[in-house]
């Protein structure tokens, strides 16, 4: 392999108001490498990466592609020098088809009309050469996330690119198919490709990475061949502390049974079915952890657990009671608190301040609320105290949501539902978009509720963080539950079989 | 025998008020297509009309041009309502405004500036004298002749001719050339567009600018054959009726069209209820409000959450997270 | 400087402000290009709006119709909701005082408040119609509450001319006097100016908006609701419901409105070839007030003069009334686009800077 730099980034610093995203960085990419850039959530690496991309422009520092100095000023003029990226959230239109996405700004034509057929011809050149399966007349709607991720790939591909930058690719997939990514990875490198992963999973960077380069606060704090190191050293390199993978939790003592689901059907939001005959049991002082890949029905789970939606047949029973299609204000009077996927759109009223917010779900109760008129200052003197109990970083109760940071926002949305004494807390990718101390901080929480006879139900798509915190592990496929597990006695490969509709103790077989 | 004379009448007088319709829910359709609302297909409409209407009248009195009078009335119409959608580009896509607002904005400048201009222009009059050179209808050789069928089909406005072949030319090229996938696309996903460096911000001003012309011509349409002037209330409301039709042919040129003709429909009937006399029977009042409330009807009870384009009314940011 | 001070200039009050001289000074220009004179113009303008007090008392009139509007769109808005139907309501509130004024016999005690309540309940339920079509319909309500204003605009002029009739005249009859909202009193200080008791009632009504909106438990769920309806939904409010009722309310405050102007202005309710434009305007008063109380009532002053003061441009030097619409749209539309405005401020205080 010629060791031939492909990119080069010299002293790069991108500064927004009030922070400095990167801060002169130093990047060097050999051309047919993997090159892993970690760092935390708001580390800078993907500013750094948009930057490459075209998407910003640096305020100081120079860019060199094979070894000319260039100036990307847009994706347009990233893709003629033959860089793509395959972004985290999938930049596809989705009523149209494989095929369409993949030539969309460079449609081949035929007079004014566009020639599907050679595009269909190119298409198909290039997802043999490189093994990446699509069904080229299908919409995305209808295609799964793995093939969503394919036509990601071949739309950079399709534009000739040979240096393509990879942005957290492994957050949706389960784990076969994260193994599948990188058996494609490494067909890609060796037909010349250069790739750049951003990440924050060691796992994979140790599985596949040639090189890493760390970046914390916006600095780079190492770059080094993967080879030599170790999950333990990249990992307190990136947060700057030792960091210990494992959760300290006392040994789980569940109680009686608090909620039971019998046989639950409901439909999605197209009307298809989502949930398909699910039953399931949670005890109290016990984590129970859902995996699955996203789009199995837990979304539409979590909605009729909470009462955003209604299940078509079946009973939920809370402490022995029906509570199945009750309104939300119904279930969280039954004690259910909720700590929503989206903060920013289920969880928070961005421009109301945090007082109200910490009151969302009982302002129109006493104190908060006497004969119709809301109590400010009860709500306020309310909200004083779970600030300091929280330690939520805000400037005082009055200050507008909005103004917090993602950790802070979370902090107030769990303060809000411990606040409540839920007997059953719901939580659903808790963590996301945290850096690591607000993720201790939730994780520690959700521990305590457990230990204080609380249930908690975890719904996430980090499968360690299901692994790490539940006590039993039930897996989601097609809208019902295949599988429940104890994770010290299984393993990843065993949840990811049963997330793909495989059987427990069946030989993987590879599509 | 009378039947078909009324139906023939009532298809004819459909086509007349539909083609108005037609022109300004093109309009609006290839603006939302792009992702940008566009209430204020009312406002471009005035401006086309009294574009229209002024210019011809001008050119009759003062310049002597008799039967091209009107066509270079509708021309400069197209070029006035093109420049009078750039504010709305303006506002929606660079300065992210609300949409929905802005096109308020529009259609109350436009209502005081026509009749200012006209003011001004016609000496303190508040609307244009009644134009002597109109268009008029054609009919189509041959195919006109059919009894019944073919006055009501085949005699029309060239205006009329002009709008349903826009139908299926603004089909053709949104659904099978390279513009028209990348302008969906625009609508649908506009972060998806830029990341193949499709610039979202042309293809908006390009789009909203169009929708202004074609609006325009809607109500060039208007002041060239159904009214041949132009005052305050030369459209009342059409540009919501259009927008109406866009929305009931869910955003798809050919449903659109169609959508616009029931609508026409309803004027249609108002105009022949009034010849036939049947305002003895039911009140004035009754048969003014008729398209009205047949857009809520129909708005209401068969459409309901029609699907917009996924990012109409949206603003795009780029390099927004 | 004091908090009150740094508030007055925060982004957020000073871009209705930029935007009204804006409209302002491009009106200007645009009557030099007519070869009209703006200051002799807008000099006009002034004197008529505040000359003497019978123009006053005339302005002040002018001004009552605005804040109802005005609050109606503010009150709207505050849900999440655009109510271009404002106009409509106002239609139908008139028409049920007309009505209530025509048709009944009472002591000014009960004429006056049963007038008052059933404008309120005739707008309220105009209103609730496009609150209803939202919720269970999901059509946009920009499009029903044009449809409606039209509608509206047909109905009252057909309960007029079957039910309150004037003969041979194109209005209704007056109501009787025990439903008139004037009084010679009051005109009387004004110098005969068609002042009348509703700006009280405005007034009244503008304070309700706040503690409404502010104080009560259904003003935080509205608010809530008009932030994030999927927030709001999680937290238990039903987001339909809501819509229904802020649409209520909107219409009421509308209707009112209309009220206002039947039995304290004509006495009598006219057969309407076209919308009086009050809806309209009041969309240029809640964006330039921000959607607070105290934000329409000035917005309400500012369009009041400003249209009341437009017949004396035209009479001072010449200029059609129509120019006024421009800038009020001018008005809108920047602060719609408020972007530019905010821009030429940030330049402005940047210059101002760098100086010292």
């Amino acid at each position: 392999m010629q060791s031939e730099i492909a990119v080069e980034m010299k002293g790069i610093t991108k500064r927004f108001p009030g922070i400095v995203a990167n801060d002169d960085i130093h990047l060097q990419v050999r051309k047919g490498e993997i090159h892993a850039l970690l760092g935390e959530n708001g580390a800078g690496k993907t500013t750094l990466m948009n930057i490459l991309f075209g998407l910003y422009q640096p305020d100081e520092g120079d860019i060199l592609i094979h070894g000319q100095n260039v100036k990307i000023t847009d994706p347009k003029k990233a893709i003629e020098l033959g860089i793509g990226m395959i972004h985290q959230h999938f930049m596809l239109v989705e009523p149209y088809t494989v095929l369409q996405n993949i030539i969309l700004g460079a449609e081949p034509r035929r007079g004014i009309m566009i020639d599907y057929k050679k595009a269909l011809a190119r298409v198909e050149e290039l997802s043999a050469k490189y093994g990446l399966q699509v069904d080229p007349h299908r919409t995305i709607r209808e295609i799964s996330v793995g093939m969503q991720q394919r036509v990601e790939i071949l739309k950079t591909l399709y534009r000739g690119a040979d240096i393509l930058i990879f942005d957290e690719p492994t957050a949706v997939l389960t784990p076969q198919e994260i193994q599948e990514l990188m058996a494609i990875m490494r067909r890609l490198t060796e037909e010349g490709k250069t790739i750049i992963l951003i990440t924050h999973k060691l796992k994979e960077i140790m599985a596949i990475g040639d090189r890493v380069t760390i970046i914390r606060r916006g600095k780079v704090v190492d770059s080094l061949p993967v080879r030599g190191t170790t999950a333990e050293e990249l990992a307190a390199k990136m947060v700057g502390r030792q960091v210990s993978f494992v959760i300290e939790k006392k040994e789980a003592q569940p109680g009686e049974t608090i909620l039971e689901i019998d046989d639950l059907t409901a439909y999605d939001d197209r009307g298809c079915p989502a949930l398909k005959g699910l039953s399931l049991e949670v005890r109290r002082g016990e984590i129970l952890g859902i995996a699955g890949v996203e789009g199995n029905g837990q979304r539409e789970l979590i909605e009729v657990l909470t009462g955003l939606r209604k299940a078509t047949s079946g009973e939920i029973r809370l402490r022995g009671r029906p509570i199945q299609n009750g309104s939300p204000r119904e279930i969280a009077e039954s004690k259910v608190g909720y700590i929503p996927e989206d903060r920013q759109k289920r969880g928070l009223v961005l421009d109301f301040c945090v007082g109200e917010n910490l009151v969302l779900k009982n302002y129109y109760a006493s104190p908060f609320c006497k004969r119709g008129l809301l109590q400010y200052d009860r709500i306020f003197g309310h909200a004083a105290g779970l600030i300091g109990e929280y330690d939520i970083r805000t400037p005082d109760e009055k200050t507008a949501a909005r103004a917090l940071s993602g950790g802070n926002q979370q902090k107030v949305i769990v303060a809000r539902e411990v606040a409540c004494d839920p007997d059953l807390l719901i939580a659903t990718q808790p963590t996301r978009g945290l850096d690591v101390g607000a993720i201790e901080f939730i994780h520690r929480k959700l521990i305590e509720q457990r230990d204080s006879g609380k249930a908690v139900l975890l719904y996430s798509l980090e499968l360690d963080e299901i692994m790490n915190l539940s006590d039993r592990i039930a897996v989601m496929y097609e809208g019902r539950i295949v599988g429940i597990l104890d994770p010290r006695k299984t393993n990843e490969q065993e949840i990811g079989l049963l997330m793909s509709g495989g059987h427990a103790g069946e030989r993987e077989v590879r599509a | 025998m009378a039947v078909l004379q009324v139906t023939s009448d009532l298809i004819q007088t459909t086509i007349v008020f539909a083609t108005a319709l037609v022109f300004a829910m093109l309009g609006g359709l290839i603006s939302e297509r792009s992702g940008v609302v566009n209430i204020a297909l009312e406002g471009m409409m005035m401006a086309g009309a009294f574009t229209a209407a002024i210019v011809t009248y001008f050119l009759e009195t003062n310049a002597g041009l008799g039967g091209s009078a009107p066509w270079i009335g509708f021309l400069c119409a197209i070029v006035a309502g093109a420049i009078f959608a750039l504010p709305h580009a303006v506002a929606s896509v660079t300065f992210r405004a609300d949409q929905v607002v802005s096109g308020v904005a529009l259609n109350l400048l436009a209502a005081g500036a026509t009749i200012y201009l006209c003011k001004i222009l016609l000496d303190g009059a508040a609307q244009t004298p009644t134009l002597k050179h109109v268009f008029s209808k054609w009919a189509v050789p041959g195919l006109s002749d059919i009894p019944y069928l073919g006055p009501a089909l085949f005699v029309a406005y060239p205006t009329s001719y002009i709008a349903f072949l826009l139908v299926a030319v603004i089909a053709f090229v949104l659904y099978k050339t390279p513009a028209g996938l990348r302008l969906r696309s625009v609508g649908e996903h506009p972060k998806a567009a830029d990341s193949v460096a499709i610039n979202v911000y042309r293809v908006r001003y390009a789009a909203v600018m169009i929708s202004g012309a074609l609006a325009a011509m809607g109500g060039a349409t208007i002041a060239l054959t159904t009214t041949s002037n132009f005052s305050h209330n030369t459209i009342s409301g059409q540009g919501f009726i259009a927008l109406a039709a866009l929305i009931f042919g869910k955003w798809r040129p050919v449903a659109g069209m169609f959508a616009a003709l029931f609508f026409g429909i309803a004027s249609a009937l108002k105009s022949v209820f009034q010849v036939y006399g049947i305002t003895n029977y039911i009140p004035v009042d009754f048969i003014y409000m008729f398209p009205y409330i047949l857009t809520v009807l129909v708005l209401a009870g068969f459409v309901g959450r029609a699907v917009a384009p996924g990012a109409v009314g949206k603003p795009y940011q780029k390099g927004e997270r | 400087m004091t908090d009150f001070v740094r508030r007055l200039f925060r982004e957020s009050t000073l871009v209705p402000v930029v935007s009204v001289l804006i409209g302002l000074v491009l009106g200007a220009v645009i009557m030099l290009a007519g070869s009209y004179n703006p200051f002799l113009a807008y000099g006009a303008l002034f004197s008529r709006a505040f000359g003497d007090m019978y123009n006053f008392g005339e302005t002040i009139r002018q001004i009552t119709p605005y804040i109802f509007t005005g609050l109606s769109v503010a009150f709207a808005f505050r849900a999440g909701l655009f109510n271009i139907g404002a106009e409509g309501q106002f239609i139908m509130g008139a028409v049920a005082a007309a009505s209530v004024g025509v048709l009944l016999e009472l002591p000014w005690y009960l004429h006056v408040p049963l007038a008052l309540v059933a404008s309120a309940l005739a707008g309220g339920l105009w209103g609730s119609i496009v609150g209803y079509l939202k919720a269970v319909r999901g059509v946009h309500e920009v499009i029903t509450t044009i449809m409606l204003n039209w509608i509206a605009l047909h109905v009252a002029n057909y309960i007029v001319r079957s039910a309150l009739l004037e003969k041979g005249m194109a209005r209704s009859k007056y109501i009787h006097e025990s439903a008139w909202l004037s009084s010679s009193n009051l005109s009387g200080l004004f110098d005969h100016a068609r002042i009348h008791y509703g700006i009280l009632i405005a007034l009244a009504l503008s304070v309700l908006f706040y503690f409404l909106l502010w104080k009560t438990r259904q003003g935080f769920e509205l608010r809530s609701v008009g932030f994030n309806p999927d927030a709001s939904e999680y937290a238990g409010i039903n987001v339909k419901s809501t819509f229904v009722k802020a649409m209520f309310i909107s219409g009421l405050f509308a209707g009112v409105g209309g009220a206002c102007e039947v039995m304290g202005v004509f006495h009598y309710q006219t057969i309407n070839a076209a919308f009086p434009g009050y809806g309209l305007m009041g969309i240029a008063v809640a964006l330039i007030g921000r959607n607070t109380a105290v934000g329409v009532v000035l917005g309400a002053v500012l369009i009041g003069v400003l249209t009341y003061g437009a017949s004396g441009m035209k009479f001072g030097a010449g200029v059609p009334e129509e120019l006024i619409h421009v800038v009020i749209a001018l008005v809108i539309f920047f602060v719609a686009a408020s972007g530019i405005v905010e821009l030429l401020i940030r330049r402005f205080r940047k210059k101002n800077r760098t100086v010292h």
